[in-house]
């Protein structure tokens, strides 16, 4: 029986997704942009970050208006946390503002490369899976500290592929690969995404979601290029599930070797 | 009274508690979080959490991010 998309849904934390784009809402040159980038996405999940309201210039948009919330799920983050104290604050304040359980957890390392601070990132998510979160950790791609976080309760793990905004793709497949032969839950790749191909590698090497920001806010055409990785998502999971050929180093002729007419 | 809201000392009428300061400040109450002095007050409390003068306030929204 041949291998069907639809019949492949995304489980997380609990809930069912068609999509296995994740996308952020940040950097668009318009709440506009943004509205039509995600809808050509196809994303049903978008992340949020939570700030101080702006009280003196009361006249400025709001991100929630330019989002459908019943056909987008908000997943707010702690981006800008350097503490595991920062970082359960602002999951905290999400839920709130968000009057749901879900977190994209990030505690920040260094603020030239934002790769995380692993230590402080295992410690929040101790706390916060205590407390009743859905956590999805932004992690390195060490598959030691990946199973520490599913040991901890998280929902998935999300290895980055590079840098935040980089575009680098994805730096160490080899370790991805162990990373989803060492944990069960799923492993989404989170940042440095730069191009369709990158998605779609990744996806083929059978990460079960990509979370990406950057990679669509910042393209030339943010719109043409959510599609782009929306159909690259597609065609990677469609790859991995249709099972490649193994790698050669010399040549297997397509064509039959007899009756060459000479 | 005096609050630090959001960083910034402000003057205000007296508010008694969270839900007048929201409304006095004229901010939407959908998707908010609000805290005072470091504990979060939630929603369906606004109304029975007092604000006191030279009380720290934070009030923060969903804005765009990755």
């Amino acid at each position: 029986m041949t291998y069907s998309l639809a019949d492949d849904p995304l489980v997380l934390g609990g809930k069912t997704f068609r999509s296995r784009l994740i996308v952020g809402t940040g950097k668009y040159s318009s709440f506009v942009m943004m509205r039509e980038a995600l809808a050509s996405s196809g994303s049903e999940i978008v992340t949020v970050a939570v700030r101080r309201v702006n009280l003196t210039d009361r006249s400025r948009e709001s991100l929630l208006d330019f989002i459908d919330t019943s056909r987008f799920m908000l997943l707010p983050n702690t981006a800008g946390c350097y503490t595991a104290e920062e970082a359960v604050r602002a999951a905290n304040l999400g839920r709130e503002a968000g009057l749901a359980d879900w977190v994209k957890l990030e505690v920040i390392g260094d603020e030239r490369t934002l790769f995380p601070d692993t230590e402080a990132l295992l410690a929040a998510t101790r706390v916060l899976v205590k407390d009743g979160f859905v956590v999805l950790p932004y992690t390195n791609d060490d598959p030691i500290m990946a199973r520490k976080l599913q040991d901890a309760g998280a929902a998935a793990v999300m290895p980055l592929g590079a840098p935040i905004g980089s575009g680098m793709g994805i730096q160490n497949p080899a370790n991805l690969r162990i990373i989803m032969e060492s944990v069960s839950v799923p492993v989404i790749v989170d940042a440095g995404v730069g191009t369709a191909s990158d998605a779609a590698v990744a996806m083929e090497l059978g990460c079960d979601a990509v979370l990406m920001n950057t990679g669509i806010a910042g393209a030339s055409d943010p719109v043409a290029m959510a599609e782009a990785m929306r159909k690259a998502v597609e065609a990677g999971r469609l790859a991995f599930k249709a099972g490649r050929i193994t790698k050669k180093l010399y040549a297997t002729a397509s064509s039959p070797l007899e009756g060459v007419s000479r | 009274m005096t609050l630090v809201i959001n960083g910034e000392t402000k003057t205000c009428p007296t508010v008694r508690n969270v839900r007048d300061l929201i409304l006095h400040l004229g901010i939407g109450q959908d998707r908010v979080a609000v805290e005072v002095n470091g504990r979060i007050a939630k929603r369906r409390d606004w109304e029975t959490t007092p604000i006191a003068d030279h009380d720290q306030v934070e009030i923060v929204q969903f804005v765009g991010g990755g």
